[in-house]
């Protein structure tokens, strides 16, 4: 599978230009204004040399003009009058540039917050398989430097591009206006210069791709041999692959000088086409000007005009530098939102009754995506109303592919999963991770308070509410020990707190949202105190009582406790009923018993 | 730029960037002629002198050449040779991690070492490049620039050039609130990656939770505070251009009103007037750069100084002063009172054992006790901080790494393969690139693969052999990927072969098979063996029981199982696991086939 990063993306793409349009569009009355107001600063910029043969003309050299001269004092007014409709003119100008670059940021800052948005909100309903295979590094690049890479493309591109053009069609048709013979002499150079950039434009677009691609493999060759550098040493092969990186180096060199050749090339080549405008129109329009066919004032303008010409050409290489990075951005981000949902909503999502819990798993078959193996083997049993299951197994036996599928991480490939008798498939998703609490191993804590980690976004919950939860979980006493109490603002993933107390903090958060299921996911961790265990001990019972649960149980206590226990096995339900029964019956329960829990029992003695 | 290495990248190249500087002094010369050739063009047509105007242009035509070859001179020289620099940079960063040992590796996320060699070192090639070749071009631009229009009339100069310090309080002025409003962006921009990735990584909670909603109207909020933020950037930084332009703007109306008067006056020629023109439009250019090249100047240094740290840091494990190569190796390990310590938490205490050629070491214990600490000590992945390591009586510290690491083959749990031919994966362990990728040591492969009991699998791949496997290629199970590794440590023959733990996600049967192949080909070897498995360890010569760093005990399994201690209780936990294994066997007969996977986007 290609690497999403080596996207190195064509020069352009009309479709997913079309298709990044198409986010323009609700701004398009502000673009039209930057466009408008684009064209007065444009058109303000072209008036200089204009004011210079007035002023020229008529004031400064009016002989050359044939005009009739006037009196010296006459001649400085008059100029005056020029220089301050030149700078009032500028300064129109100035405001139009300004107001047209802050409105095409705007523009281009707006539909950067869309596409995140839109980004955003597609991640959240794709499965969890998504992620398990997609690295969450590469997600955020897409969504923070990706969609940046557009912005230029936006404000400097597409409204630039229209400058360009209208600085271009402004120029020619003053240069015609004003004397259509020296315009087209200076026009001599014009079929060279397109020849000379159509030349360049498909030079650096090879040469772009070669950059880019060599670039590629050799930072996905220095990426694989940093990660695989003990292999490399302990193998002695540095040698060999320092060689093979001098290669790839030395072949991203070689693309790099031609890309360089190929520019340096075409600037001064442009530069001297433009000076020859200049010759011509020295030699040409200078006879003109003694044969008085043209005024100097009009030659001066014209010399300065085909000067200004050359700009926007110029800059043709830098556009095309930005239009190739964008292409390849939008193709990553499109590639993004274009990943399908597979665990999705039904149309009609049913109604979950208001019942009490009832689960219950019907000839289930599941396996992962990528896993070669079925993770649950036509899995069938049922929970009633209230019951506390706690499920056992050796690694791999398929207990957590139960909470997967009962959450609806991930759809089983056959039988059903039900809930008070209705399929989670035919249910909303959120209607049903509403009704269903989760405590994970993997305690998660967002950014922000320790209230709001309790609360998670559910602002029926009261003040009183939050504490009430903690307290009965025994969350309590350390919460209000912290600076801040239950606002004390958490530290990146709840940093400073013990892994004890985060889990404490989980149950708070299953317990004030009250479910009616409650799954969870209990680790023994070998570094919580002995204090903590039995308030972590203590929460869960509490957290339990009057619920349906399943535990996922590595403690002994749960299943000592439990009402029943599910004894999984290769993915095959292999065993099920109490403790002692189970151990009693000698089988897979008391070996994992023995296993498991027996050095738990030995070290408690 | 304190960076003294990168000076030393440029004097490297010197020559060039002299030429370059050369070719750049003639440029700015033309640039410089030919406006007084305009204006001698100028003044003869002003005075109806129609007879020399061919010569002008053609004056004017081969100094626009003349200038055009030397700029091309002068961007192909430097330019070119920034690009050599990077490489030379980027060659010398490679081979100075090559040389850093495993703990550098465990301290340093590889993301942060490719940012440096990915942005990093771009930046400090574009500072080699437009950087050095703009800062000098520039400035003879202005001098002579401004000389040039002393010399045509010092009056009219200094009052067009009373607009310039406008420029600089302009960069003052606006740099500051733009430099203070970017720093604004740079960290609301941060804040939406940091949401994006807690989203991200705890997207399980988020979705258990139902919390989509309220986290998207979170992520709206960010979005909206980088959207303001940005716009009040946008409003200053969108002044900066078009301020500069009208400044240039404010000198040319200088220039039309002031220098027309002169024109009327009759104290000027027009002609002067247009040379003023252009040697105003020459100045242009390089005043809007200075703010430009001083931006290369700021990221390039502070990005030399990233890979500078990079470059600091000396490689704790290196070849000693006088390295001794072990010759003929024998294959004696012995550990002496060895203690390791990380970051000054003991790992290891006080180890000592020998392991005599030839035999068979295994080494067990609980997860945390050192294990891999203690075999990574004979290639000199660590050094102990007391204590000594021998290999043939000889202390590892004084040997050349290259040839202590010829002898010894290590098998780490976590397999990496590169994305490159099973064969070449194989290959690898081959000593030296001075075997090509040739036929002779075919045949070593196989017998290799076939030891490791890899050759079946290979025989289903339709490409065999020659599959490409690691990150970019076909994915191995973790069973299939060990065994290639072990492939890779087998066809290196080496004295000491040393397993960590690197059978584990091979089943049990093919593992002892895997064990009586080893013991064929190995006879004569030195081998060291971490395992969690009785089975793999049971008929090792002596085991070593480790805990919490120390020797907890050791002995021959009979002895250990016999002493009833911590070997004897992981040895009933083993058999446990191992009737577990056998309760229920693997994939039935009657399962239906495994779905066709989903198809990837």
């Amino acid at each position: 599978m290609l690497d999403d990063d080596q996207i190195v993306g064509r020069a352009y793409d009309a479709r997913l230009m079309r298709r990044l349009l198409r986010y323009v569009r609700p701004y398009r009355r502000v673009v039209a204004t930057a466009v408008g107001v684009l064209l007065v600063a444009s058109a303000a910029d072209l008036v200089g040399p204009l004011l210079y043969r007035v002023a020229i003309d008529r004031y400064i050299a009016p002989q050359a003009a044939g005009a009739r001269a006037l009196s010296p004092a006459a001649d400085a007014r008059g100029l005056a009058g020029v220089a301050a409709l030149y700078l009032a003119i500028l300064g129109a100008g100035f405001a139009a540039r300004w107001l047209q670059s802050n409105l095409m940021q705007y523009v281009g800052q707006r539909v950067m917050a869309d596409l995140r948005v839109e980004m955003f909100g597609h991640l959240q309903t794709l499965s969890l398989g998504f992620f398990s295979r997609t690295p969450v590094g590469r997600l955020v690049t897409r969504l923070t430097n990706d969609v940046d890479a557009l912005n230029e493309l936006i404000t400097s591109g597409v409204v630039a591009i229209f400058g360009d053009i209208a600085t271009l069609v402004g120029i020619t048709t003053i240069m015609l206006w004003m004397n259509w013979r020296l315009a087209l002499a200076a026009f001599v150079v014009l079929p060279a210069v397109f020849a000379v950039t159509e030349r360049f434009r498909r030079r650096s677009r090879g040469a772009y791709r070669a950059v880019r691609t060599r670039l590629a493999r050799l930072n996905a060759f220095l990426n694989e041999h940093l990660m695989g550098m003990t292999v490399t040493q302990l193998f002695t092969q540095e040698r060999r692959s320092r060689a093979r990186f001098d290669e790839l180096n030395a072949s991203l060199l070689d693309a790099n000088l031609i890309s360089t050749r190929n520019f340096s090339q075409f600037y001064p080549i442009i530069q001297v086409l433009g000076a020859i405008g200049v010759a011509v129109l020295v030699w040409y329009g200078g006879g003109q000007v003694v044969r008085s066919a043209a005024t100097l004032g009009v030659l001066v303008a014209t010399i300065q005009y085909a000067e200004r010409f050359f700009d926007p050409l110029r800059d043709l290489a830098d556009k095309f530098n930005i239009l190739q990075a964008a292409m390849a951005s939008s193709e990553r981000i499109f590639r993004v939102l274009d990943e399908p949902v597979t665990v999705e909503d039904p149309p009609a999502p049913a109604p979950l009754p208001r019942g009490r819990g009832r689960l219950e798993f019907r000839d289930v078959w599941f396996a992962y995506d990528d896993d070669e193996t079925w993770a649950l083997r036509g899995v069938t049993f049922a929970i009633q109303p209230g019951e506390s299951v706690a499920i056992v197994g050796h690694t791999g036996a398929g207990k957590t592919s139960i909470l997967n599928l009962l959450t609806r991480f991930y759809d089983p490939q056959r039988g059903q999963v039900l809930i008070d008798g209705v399929d989670v498939r035919r249910v909303a998703q959120r209607e049903l991770r509403r009704r269903i609490g989760l405590v994970l191993q993997d305690v998660f804590l967002f950014a922000g308070t320790v209230e709001s980690n309790i609360r998670l976004g559910n602002a029926d919950l009261s003040a009183e509410d939050i504490r009430r939860a903690a307290e009965r979980v025994g969350a309590h006493r350390f919460i209000e020990a912290l600076p801040g109490g239950y606002g004390a603002v958490l530290q990146e993933r709840g940093a400073g707190l013990s892994v004890g107390q985060k889990q404490l903090i989980a149950f708070a958060r299953a317990l004030a949202a009250d479910p009616e299921i409650l799954l969870v996911l209990d680790e023994a961790t070998s570094s919580v105190d002995a204090e903590t265990e039995t308030l972590i001990r203590r929460a869960m019972a509490t957290a339990l009582r009057g619920r349906t649960s399943i535990t996922i149980a590595h403690r002994l206590s749960t299943v000592q406790h439990a009402d029943r226990i599910l004894v999984l096995h290769h993915g095959r339900l292999a065993e099920e009923g109490r403790h002692a029964d189970l151990l009693r019956r000698n089988g897979i329960y008391a070996k994992l018993y023995r296993l498991q829990f027996e050095v738990e029992a030995r070290s408690a003695r | 730029m304190h960076s003294r290495r990168f000076w030393q990248y440029v004097r490297r190249h010197g020559r060039a960037y002299l030429t370059g500087y050369a070719a750049s002094a003639v440029a700015v010369a033309m640039a410089q002629l030919s406006p007084w050739a305009l204006r001698a063009a100028v003044d003869a047509i002003q005075h109806g002198a129609g007879g020399r105007l061919g010569m002008f242009a053609g004056i004017l035509a081969v100094l626009a050449l003349a200038e055009a070859a030397a700029t091309y001179v002068m961007r192909i020289q430097i330019l070119s040779v920034a690009y050599r620099v990077e490489s030379d940079l980027r060659h010398d960063y490679f081979a100075h991690l090559q040389r850093m040992p495993l703990r550098f590796y465990q301290r340093m996320p590889v993301g942060d070492l490719m940012a440096r060699a990915v942005n990093d070192i771009r930046a400090v090639q574009r500072l080699a490049g437009v950087g050095l070749m703009r800062s000098v071009q520039t400035t003879i631009m202005i001098v002579a620039s401004v000389a040039a229009m002393l010399t045509l009339h010092a009056g009219l100069t200094l009052l067009m050039l009373t607009v310039m310090p406008l420029i600089t309080l302009l960069y003052l002025g606006l740099g500051r609130e733009i430099r203070r409003r970017f720093d604004r962006v740079q960290a609301q921009f941060a804040a939406l990656s940091t949401r994006v990735q807690e989203n991200l990584s705890g997207i399980r909670v988020v979705k258990a939770f139902a919390q989509e909603p309220a986290e998207q109207a979170r992520f709206a909020q960010e979005v909206d505070a980088v959207v303001g933020v940005n716009v009040r950037l946008a409003r200053v930084q969108g002044a900066l251009w078009p301020a500069i332009g009208l400044i240039f703007g404010l000198a040319s109306v200088v220039l039309l009103w002031q220098g027309g008067d002169l024109v009327i006056r009759g104290r000027l020629t027009l002609g002067q007037m247009v040379q003023f023109s252009y040697y105003l439009a020459r100045l242009t250019f390089p005043m809007v750069a200075l703010g430009w090249i001083t931006n290369l100047w700021q990221q390039g240094s502070a990005s030399m100084r990233r890979l500078d740290e990079i470059f600091g840091v000396k490689p704790e494990v290196r070849d000693p002063e006088h390295p001794a190569a072990l010759a003929a190796p024998r294959g004696a390990v012995e550990f002496r009172n060895v203690t390791v310590a990380f970051d000054g938490v003991p790992v290891l205490r006080d180890v000592s054992f020998a392991v005599p050629p030839g035999h068979t070491v295994a080494i067990v214990g609980p997860t945390g006790a050192g294990k891999s600490t203690l075999v990574g000590l004979v290639p000199r992945l660590y050094d102990p901080v007391q204590g000594q390591v021998l290999v043939d009586g000889h202390d590892v510290r004084s040997l050349s790494l290259a040839s202590l690491r010829r002898a010894v083959a290590l098998v780490p749990q976590e397999t990496f393969l590169f994305s490159d031919t099973l064969a070449e994966n194989i290959r690898l362990g081959l000593d030296g690139a001075e075997e090509p990728g040739g036929t002779p040591h075919g045949g070593a492969v196989t017998r290799a693969a076939a030891v490791a009991q890899l050759a079946g699998d290979v025989e289903r791949f339709p490409l065999r052999y020659e599959t490409v496997v690691g990150e970019r290629g076909v994915t191995l199970s973790g069973g299939q990927r060990q065994r290639a590794a072990l492939a890779r440590a087998v066809i290196r023959d080496p004295r000491i072969l040393i397993l960590d733990d690197a059978l584990s996600s091979v089943d049990t049967d093919t593992e002892r098979r895997i064990l009586a192949g080893l013991r064929g080909v190995m006879a004569t070897r030195t081998c060291l063996v971490i395992s969690h498995r009785i089975s793999a360890v049971r008929d090792a010569d002596w085991i070593v029981v480790l805990r919490d760093g120390r020797i907890a005990e050791q002995g021959t399994h009979e002895t250990l199982v016999r002493a009833d201690g911590l070997y004897a209780a992981l040895y009933e936990q083993q058999l446990l696991r191992d009737e577990l294994d056998a309760a229920d066997t693997g994939p039935d007969a009657a399962d239906p086939p495994r779905p066709a996977r989903a198809p990837r986007a």
